[in-house]
């Protein structure tokens, strides 16, 4: 296989929790979330209740997607950073490691230079538990739920 | 590339309608997105031009439900069927689990689909992945219409490898469950084997 399994871990999990938790209060955001680079949603914070998560995390993979292929045709590295500004809303888009997605939603309440202070520190860190879940991931022996599933467990998904 | 989430207890799978331009790829996401109870999916999202034809992809979000206690989504997109949109072809093939190609039966298309599966060979290919590896399915779309082929002769050309194929017509609904089935199935027993 080309990539390796992405997994989460409840440790890391929680690691990555307290980074998003404390990138919404210090950048005074509305919203954080971290997404793979596949669109896959891996936590988030802050008023999240009234947003679809799902859609945001496919959308902003894609938008990476896009301007990395961009930056290919023009030769460049990836783009790493993105920011876009609405009338209430901005958003701003960091690529972490070429692996991971962070985005933060602000309103007037924040300033972009505030958002990118904190995120660069936040990268930082989330670099870091990344690196630590990925080689743990790639540690032998790591035993997988799905390594005991039957056939029936599979057909019995599609009996409705 | 799926990823198993032990916190949230889930397992995420990506699956990629692909085929030539108006086989009816959007339609499959479309008539899944009807037919399936609100509380197991979530938005449809259609990035189109005004004229409706896909310009980067659809997106439809599945929960199929659970297995020893792990949640199944499955992140379902469709990909441009125009020529010129190859690069964006490529861009959603990342991290692919399961592929399922959409043929448009009718005559007219043939060499459209013959060119659409050679052009998914090259770019599955360029990320390192292979069609005789990766999850794959085979639908034979637009069975309503006059102007069909045969499905030996669309088996023949097609589907060389015999994958599970599907006869289907993705407006009305014959077909589209059985292959989003079946190739959930492969990705999951894929899941089992790299396990
Ligand atoms: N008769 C018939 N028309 C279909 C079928 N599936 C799709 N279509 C039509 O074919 C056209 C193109 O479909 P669309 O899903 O947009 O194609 P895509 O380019 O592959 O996404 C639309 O007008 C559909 O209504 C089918 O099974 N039978
Ligand atoms: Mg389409």
């Amino acid at each position: 296989m080309v990539n390796p399994q992405m997994v989460m871990y409840e440790e890391e999990f929680n690691q990555i929790q307290l980074v998003v938790d404390r990138l919404v209060r210090e950048a005074n955001a509305k919203v954080v979330f971290i997404v793979d680079k596949n669109g896959q949603l891996i936590a988030a914070s802050g008023e999240v209740d009234n947003i679809d998560t799902t859609s945001l995390a496919s959308l902003t993979a894609g938008n990476i997607a896009a301007t990395g292929g961009i930056a290919k045709l023009l030769r460049e590295n990836e783009f790493s950073t993105q920011f876009h500004e609405g009338e209430n809303a901005n958003i701003h888009i960091q690529l972490v490691g070429n692996r991971v997605i962070l985005v933060v939603i602000f309103d007037s309440k924040s300033s972009l230079g505030l958002v990118r202070l904190r995120v660069r520190k936040a990268s930082d860190e989330l670099n870091r538990i990344f690196e630590s879940l990925l080689s743990k991931v790639q540690e032998p022996g790591g035993d997988s739920p799905f390594a005991e599933i039957t056939d029936e467990d599979i057909d019995n998904l599609f009996n409705d | 590339m799926s990823f198993i989430n032990y916190m949230a207890r889930e397992i995420n799978c990506k699956i990629v309608y692909y085929g030539p331009g108006l086989c009816g790829k959007t339609t499959n996401l479309q008539y899944i997105y009807e037919r399936t109870s609100p509380d197991a999916k979530g938005k449809m999202i259609s990035l189109a031009t005004e004229t409706e034809r896909t310009l980067f992809f659809d997106f439809l979000p599945l929960s199929l439900g659970e297995i020893r206690g792990f949640k199944t989504r499955f992140h379902l997109y469709t990909v441009p069927g125009q020529v010129f949109y190859d690069a964006s072809r490529k861009l959603i093939l990342k991290g692919v689990d399961g592929v399922i190609f959409v043929a448009d039966s009718q005559i007219e298309r043939f060499e459209a689909n013959q060119e659409s599966v050679e052009n998914l060979r090259t770019n599955l290919a360029e990320q390192g992945y292979s069609l005789e590896k990766v999850p794959y399915v085979v639908q034979y779309n637009k069975r309503d219409l006059p102007n069909v082929l045969p499905i030996e002769e669309l088996r023949e050309a097609l589907n060389p490898m015999n994958v599970p194929d599907y006869e289907a017509c993705a407006r009305t609904g014959p077909g589209v469950f059985d292959t989003l089935k079946a190739v959930s199935k492969l990705v999951l027993t894929e899941l089992k084997k790299g396990a």
